[in-house]
This record gives structure tokens, sequence and C-alpha cells, in this order.
């Protein structure tokens, strides 16, 4: 494996004493796409939020890129390289698809307030760098001629993949998207898993993603994590997990069939 | 991949934004030509409060509209700006109007941030405990601590040597008028640069989703605060104008929590989050104590009773606000627009243009 | 020494009145997560109206059974017309049509009762009573008897009745209530009633000590910094906030008050509630609110 890019260790969280997370520990490698699947309440969702400072974890470390942390605060996992999709689309939605875009985009802003209020060559010369980076990521995403529609109005696929460029715009190291493919038909789900498996590839984006749907999973991660109940049930590629015993029984079930397409 | 216009706004330039232009130049020409055809009457008493209250609802609606921190103490900032003018015109004379200007403004955000630090902890509907701390606070201090009044006993405060710009004396109508419409235009212009930049979209995203806003990468203590400091900046030059441009004289009562209120009104009746709802708010403000007067002229000549006059316009405005908020919270601003563009309104809440003014 | 006691009492006391007006929004905000602006309105129109037709002669039984009625037709109302289009819409809009609702019902009120003071006699005479060396007042002992009563009735009908967990459900999510079948608007109607009726108790004792007046109406400023410090959830935070406050405001006039020249009180509720607001956002009894993403 190359350096791991991330480290999860030992990392245990509860919420007034529900167990969330126990003992959990795994590595993902730089450039692979991790998938964390479990059932609900398993604690991925949880994992994310520790990762971006949401939750602060009760014990254990994270180490991201060589330098480990306890907790973190979520504009520090941001600047850090840290970008995140939400599980019931965290868009702002009041603003444009560009604007929202945009916004992805701030901790590389290096303008004043001064310079913005008084449109300052410099601050222009931004806005308009800012806008081509996003114009280039929308282009990526099939989004362009949504750019300027407030994002409350579009459809919930399109939605996803705006909060995905949204992440993705400011060039993170690591991508934690939760339930990308949640609520989508199959046509959606093929356009956003192509989007994924190429952002992973052309720009060697380290991905860890949560998701439900496993023969997508299956065909799309590099490793996966099996969580129940707060802890790692199995760690491996994709037909390790699939034949783990301990998964199946407790997870893929009688699916075993489904899984194998 | 430039199938997006990045080179101005992200609007390209197509009819509707030329006639804006063009509709904005010829009010501007209006606006500049007015002293010429619009009388005393109105110039005093319509035309520079209007343009006054309109300058104190951009800024709290850049804090509350774009930022979504709610404020109830804009009459407090209101209040140290005529104050802070006052300080600075008689103890600093020699420091120019426009100067003294900038630096109340500059105090004020000063005071701004401190109220505002607590929105950087909690949740944005406990600000109003905040804000209102300010307004009762200042209401007591000035009143209380003669050196903010110079003791002059009546406790209202008033320009020493009279309006001075530029060493010309500007006390008059017209430059009354045309001090209080450059202040004006200098800042809407500010404030409509800052609500398209990078700031402007961290605002709006903080109000949107503050939580994820973090996790994006927006940097919300510094968001916030700077929305404290820029819209407190220009409420207490909106409040040193009120007092000495329009007033003549005032004292803490101009400033009370009653006004506070107006402002907040004069958004979201003109639309929260758009620079022009400030404009059309106050505009409705100004004009609604007359038409009902008016009203009250032609219908039952004149023999309605002050207070319920009074209680009426309460009662309106307290329906309207409530009628805006559950149908239009973008208020007349976005119900305007939706005059001008019927193919959008026959679906109000679909594809619509993104519009930060 | 006694004088101190004296001063912490009379300040207790009036603590409690502050935690009667309290109640009432903690009552709504359980139920409908909203913080109602105009609660203190709804405060002035029960004591306006009582005042007013007792001033006119008319009894107080039949008076408290008409205001009592008025007041349920405006929750109805209130209900109809504001909350239910609001379902679902941020605190912040809810806060802000709560706001437009005091104006009317202040303007509603006013225009139709008159804007002098009235004075209301509710038959409780205010003689001091000496307990040892200390002065107390018999009105402030009736008001924290009423406060403490209707504390405990509250607490009741929240904790053991079924209605009281339906309330907390409809509170806690909405949408899963309504998905189980519940009826929010009914919850709402009966909610904002007794909030109605809380809120006429506490109007007609304040209106009692001071005269019923505008000023009635901004009792809700008081009532702000009690709920922050007691937690917006809990009548019991209310009544504990209330007698913080209260306390608070009678020892800091009078020993701090000289210092700066007195006159503190309307601020220093407020600055207390932002201390605690720094440390205890949720106050003494409230609820944390976990943020899940």
């Amino acid at each position: 494996m190359t350096r791991p890019i991330l480290q999860v260790k030992n990392i245990s969280l509860s919420f007034r004493g529900v167990k969330a997370i126990s003992d959990l520990s795994f590595d993902v490698a730089e450039g692979e796409i991790c998938a964390l699947i479990g059932p609900n309440g398993a604690g991925k969702s949880s994992l994310l939020n520790i990762l971006n400072g949401v939750y602060r974890p009760d014990a254990g470390e994270i180490v991201f890129v060589g330098t480990p942390f306890h907790e973190i605060n979520p504009l520090d996992a941001a600047r850090r390289g840290i970008g995140r999709g939400f599980q019931n689309n965290a868009l702002f939605s009041g603003m444009s698809v560009m604007d929202n875009v945009i916004v992805g985009l701030s901790r590389h802003s290096r303008t004043t307030i001064i310079e913005e209020a008084l449109s300052l060559p410099r601050a222009r010369r931004e806005a308009m760098q800012f806008r081509q980076r996003a114009a280039e990521v929308l282009g990526l995403f099939g989004l362009t001629p949504y750019a300027k529609t407030i994002v409350g109005t579009l459809a919930y696929g399109l939605q996803k993949k705006v909060e995905i460029a949204r992440a993705v715009v400011s060039d993170p190291a690591l991508l934690l998207l939760d339930e990308p493919l949640a609520g989508m038909n199959a046509a959606e789900k093929e356009d956003v898993l192509a989007v994924i498996a190429d952002l992973n590839r052309r720009l060697m984006l380290t991905i860890v993603l949560i998701e439900h749907d496993i023969a997508a999973v299956m065909k799309l991660a590099h490793h996966i994590v099996v969580l129940d109940y707060g802890r790692k049930l199995a760690y491996g590629a994709p037909d390790a997990v699939r034949n783990n015993p301990a998964v199946i029984a407790a997870y893929l079930g009688g699916r075993k069939n489904e899984v194998a397409a | 991949m430039a199938d997006i216009d990045v080179t101005f706004d992200t609007r390209p330039l197509d009819w509707r934004t030329a006639v804006s232009f063009a509709g904005i130049a010829a009010v501007g020409l209006l606006a500049v030509l007015l002293p010429v055809f619009a009388s005393e009457y109105w110039l005093v008493a319509i035309i520079i409060p209007f343009l006054i209250l309109s300058l104190a609802g951009l800024g709290l609606n850049l804090l509350t509209g774009y930022a979504g921190q709610i404020s109830l103490g804009s009459g407090a900032f209101m209040m140290i700006g005529a104050y802070a003018t006052f300080a600075l015109q008689l103890r600093l004379p020699a420091v120019p109007l426009p100067l003294a200007l900038v630096a109340t403004g500059l105090i004020a955000a000063a005071v701004g941030v401190v109220f505002g630090f607590p929105a950087t902890r909690i949740k944005s509907f406990y600000l109003i405990v905040s804000t209102l701390a300010a307004q009762f606070l200042f209401e007591w201090l000035f009143v209380k601590f003669p050196w903010f009044y110079n003791g002059y006993s009546a406790g209202s405060i008033s320009l020493p040597d009279g309006i001075e710009l530029f060493g010309l004396d500007a006390s008059s109508l017209e430059g009354r008028y045309y001090l209080t419409l450059a202040t004006v235009a200098i800042l809407t212009l500010i404030a409509s640069n800052l609500v398209r930049s990078q700031t402007g979209r961290n605002w709006m995203a903080i109000r949107d989703m503050d939580t994820a806003a973090a996790v994006i990468g927006v940097p919300i203590v510094r968001a916030k605060l700077q929305a404290f400091a820029v819209s407190s900046f220009i409420l207490a030059i909106a409040g040193a104008l009120w007092a000495f441009v329009y007033l003549g004289s005032a004292g803490v009562h101009s400033f009370g929590l009653t006004r506070s209120y107006q402002i907040l009104f004069i958004i979201i009746i003109g639309g929260l989050g758009t620079i022009r709802g400030a404009f059309l708010g106050a505009a409705f403000v100004s004009v609604l104590p007359l038409s009902l007067d008016w009203l009250s002229q032609r219908l039952f000549g004149g023999n309605v009773d002050a207070s319920l006059l009074q209680n009426s316009q309460k009662v309106i405005f307290g329906v309207l606000i409530v009628w805006f908020l559950i149908r239009e919270p973008e208020g007349l601003a976005r119900l305007l627009s939706s005059a001008t563009a019927p193919a959008a309104s026959l679906h109000p809440r679909k594809i619509q243009r993104s519009s930060s003014c | 020494m006694s004088f101190f006691l004296e001063t912490l009492i009379g300040g207790l006391l009036s603590g409690t009145m502050l935690s009667l007006a309290a109640i009432g929004f903690v009552l709504i905000y359980k139920a409908s997560g909203v913080f109602n602006y105009s609660q203190g309105s709804l405060l002035l129109l029960g004591a306006l109206t009582f005042a007013t037709l007792t001033g006119k002669g008319f009894p107080m039984i039949p008076t408290l059974a008409v205001t009592i009625v008025l007041l349920i037709l405006a929750a109805l109302a209130i209900e109809r017309f504001l909350l239910r289009p609001l379902t679902n819409r941020s605190p912040m809009t809810l806060f802000m049509a709560t706001l437009g609702l005091a104006y009317i019902i202040e303007g509603v009120a006013q225009g139709v009762m008159g804007a002098e003071v009235q004075a209301l006699d509710l038959g409780i005479e205010d003689i001091p009573i000496f307990v040892g060396d200390i002065l107390i007042s018999q009105f402030d002992l009736v008001a924290a008897g009423v406060a403490i009563t209707l504390t405990a009735i509250l607490s009741f009908i929240f904790h053991r009745t079924r209605f009281g967990i339906s309330l907390r459900a409809v509170a806690d999510d909405t949408r899963a209530a309504l998905s189980l079948g519940m009826d929010i608007n009914r919850i709402w109607q009966i909610v904002w009633s007794l909030a109605g009726i809380v809120g006429l108790v506490a109007g007609l004792l304040w209106g009692a000590r001071q005269g019923v007046q505008f000023s009635l109406s901004l009792v809700v400023l008081k009532a702000l910094p009690v709920l922050i410090i007691g937690g917006f959830t809990s009548v019991a935070g209310a009544i504990a906030g209330g007698l913080i406050v209260g306390a608070g405001e009678s020892l800091a006039e009078t020993y701090l008050g000289p210092f700066v020249g007195g006159g503190i009180t309307p601020w220093f509720a407020y600055v207390l509630a932002l201390v605690f607001l720094s440390f205890r956002p949720a106050g003494l009894f409230g609820e944390r609110q976990i943020e899940r993403v």
C-alpha cells in the first residue's frame, strides 16, 4: 500500500450513552476509493463528522497526511484539504449553483474585505479566477446550464452533483461523501458514479464514501470497511469482503446473489 | 468550458440587464436634479428621511438579510453614530465632517464587533439578547454621562458649527440633500460590491446553513464579525445623518427600540437579502403614514383620532410583516421583479435568476 | 444584614412575577419551537380587556370568563392564520412573524380599548408583612404562590398526561409527529390558548401592581433574559431564571447602582444573560441541541 493518507486509530464516540463508534481503526491509502458500508446507525456519518470536525471523538486519534489530531475545528479541516458532501444535501438554498460552488473556494481567498468593498483590482482578479475555476468544475459535472439557477429549485440528483462539485472545487486532498447515490434513479447513479470514478482516476483524489448501494460500491471501491453497531466488522478489497462470513451473516445475508451482479 | 461569461458578473448582458442599467442611470439623474423641481416640503419631510432610512435598512440588511444574524439593536448603533459624530465635531473641530463620519463608522464597527462576538458562539436567534443588551445599554449610557451630550440640559445634541463641508456651509436644503444623497450612494455602492464578493457569499452561506458552511471552508467567525462591523458602520453613519442632517438635533429617544423595530420592518417588507429591499421598504414606511393621513382626510374629513391612526398603522404593519413572511420572504423586491418577468411569475418558485441586487 | 435580606427577598419575589411572564414563552417554545414575541401583547390584551370591562362595572368572574374566551379565540386565529402557513419555516422567520403579530395585537387592543393607563383591582391588598425584621409585600407573596401553583400544574400536564407527551413530541420533531397522525393544529391551538391564559394570569398580577398600560407588552423584553438563564424549554427553568434575574436586579441596583449613577435595571438582566450565554447556552435547565448533519 502506498503511504496512507488517512489513518483512523481507535476512534470511539457516544451520544448520551449510546455508543455510535467503538474502537474503530483503519487506513486509507492515497489515491484510493474507500467505502464505508453498514446498516443505518452503524456510525458511518458520525465518523465523517469526526473527520470534518463537527463531532469530537471520545477517544482515539486521526492522522491525516502524517499530522495527528484528536479533535479539529471544521474550518481547520477544510483548510487542510478535507472536502465533504453531506447526506441530506447541505446546500445553500438561497444561492445559485455557481455561487454555491464558489463558496467552496473560500479557503483560498486572499483578498481583504476592504479590497472587496472598494472593488479594488486584486479583489476583482481573484473573483474572476474563482469564477473560472467554478465554471470548470461545473462543466465537469455537466451543470453548466444550471449555473444561475437557485439550488433550492433543482431536482435532487442535480443538487447532489452541486454538493460534490462544491466539495471538489477547492482541490481537496481527501473527499468525504455521505451517500452520494441516495435517492437517485439508475441513470442518475451511473452519472454520479462515473464522475466519482473520474475524479479519483484523473485527479488522484482520495475518496471515502458512505453508500448503501452495495453493487455500486463493489464496482467502485478499492477497499471496503464494513461497520456494524459502530464496530469494524471487516476491512479489505471488495472480493474479500463479499466472501467474508461475518459480513454475510450480519449484513449481506441472503442478498449474496444480488451482490454477485 | 467558456459557456459562462466570467468577465463581469455571472449574468450575461441581456435586455433585462441593459434596462436595469438604464433604469439606475435614470434614477441617478433624477436624484441629482431633484432639488430643481421638487418642493421644499417633499425634500425635507420625505426624501431626506427616506434616503437615510434606506441607508439604515441597508446596514441592517447586510447583517440580518444576508448574513442571517438577527439584530434588534439598530437603534443603538444609529445612536452611537450620532453621539460619536457629535463628540468628534465638538472636541476635534479640525476634523472635516466626511472624515468624522468615517471615524464614527469605525468606532461603531468596533462596538459592533464586541456585541456581535456572542454570535460566533451561539445560535443566531440568541443574538436578540446581545443586540437588545446593546440597545438598552447605550440608551442608558448616553443619558447617564453628561460628557456625551456636553451637559446640554435637554440632553439632546446638535452639531456646534452646523454642517460644514470642505469649508462651505452645507446646512441649506440643497446642501443637506446632496450630502445625504452622496453618502447613501457611496455606501450603497460599497454594500453592493460586498454582497457580490466572496464575503457576501460567505454571509449567505452562513445564513443558509452555517454548520455546512464551516465544513466547506467558510471562515465563520471572521465573516460574522465582519457582518457586524460593516452593518454597524453603515448604521452609525445613517444615525449621524438622521440626527444632524434631517432632524437638526436629536436625543436618545430618536433611536429607541421603536427605531430598531422600524428598521427591521423596513427590510422585511422591502426584501431581506436584497440591496433594493432597503429602499423599497423605506419608501413604503415613509409613505404609509402619509397615505393613511390622506385617506382619513378624504374618507372621514380628518375627524379620525390621532392615536387611532397610529394604531391602525401598527396593525397594518403587523399584517404586512406576517403576510410578507408567509407569501414572499423576499418582500417587495421579489414582488416587483416578478411583475417585470411574467414568465417566471407563473411558477414563482421554479427556475429563478440569482438575485444579489 | 436585614437590609440585604430584604433587598434579596424583595428581588426574589418580584422575580416570581418575571417567572410568571416567562412561563407563557416556555409553553409555546416547548410546543412549536418558536419564541413568541407577541406573548407580551397577549398579556396586554388579556389585562386590558379585563380592566376595561371591570372598569365599566362588570363583575370579576364573568369578565374573567369572557377574557379567557377572547384569548382562546385569539389563539385559534393565530394558529390558523400564522402558524399553519409558516409550518417548517426557519426559527428566524417564525420569530419575525411573532414580532408582526405583536404589532397587530397591540394595535387592535389599544385601538379598541384606548391607551390610557387603567387601574386594575384584584382585591389583593398590598399590605407589608413583617417577618422578623424584614419587610415583605403581601402582594408579592400572592404572586409567588400563584407562580408556584401554575408551575406545578403545568409540570403535571407536561410529564404525566398524554397531552403533555404529545406536546413534547410535536416540539421535538414536527414531521415525525405528523406522520404518527397527531393533530398538530389542535395541539398548537391548545398550547397557545394555555399560553394566553397563563399570560392573562401574569398580566392581571402585573396590571394590579403597576396599572394596565402599554408597557405591559414590553414584558417580553424582561422575559428574554429569564429564559436565557433558565432555559427556553423548562418551566422550572423559568422559575429559576426569574428568581435569579429578580434577585440580581434588586441587588445590583442597590449595591452597584450608586457607583454608576443608578438606573442599571434595564440592561443588567441582559448583561447577566450574555454571561450565561457564554458559559451555558442552553440555560440552567434547558436541553442542549445536538445538530446532526
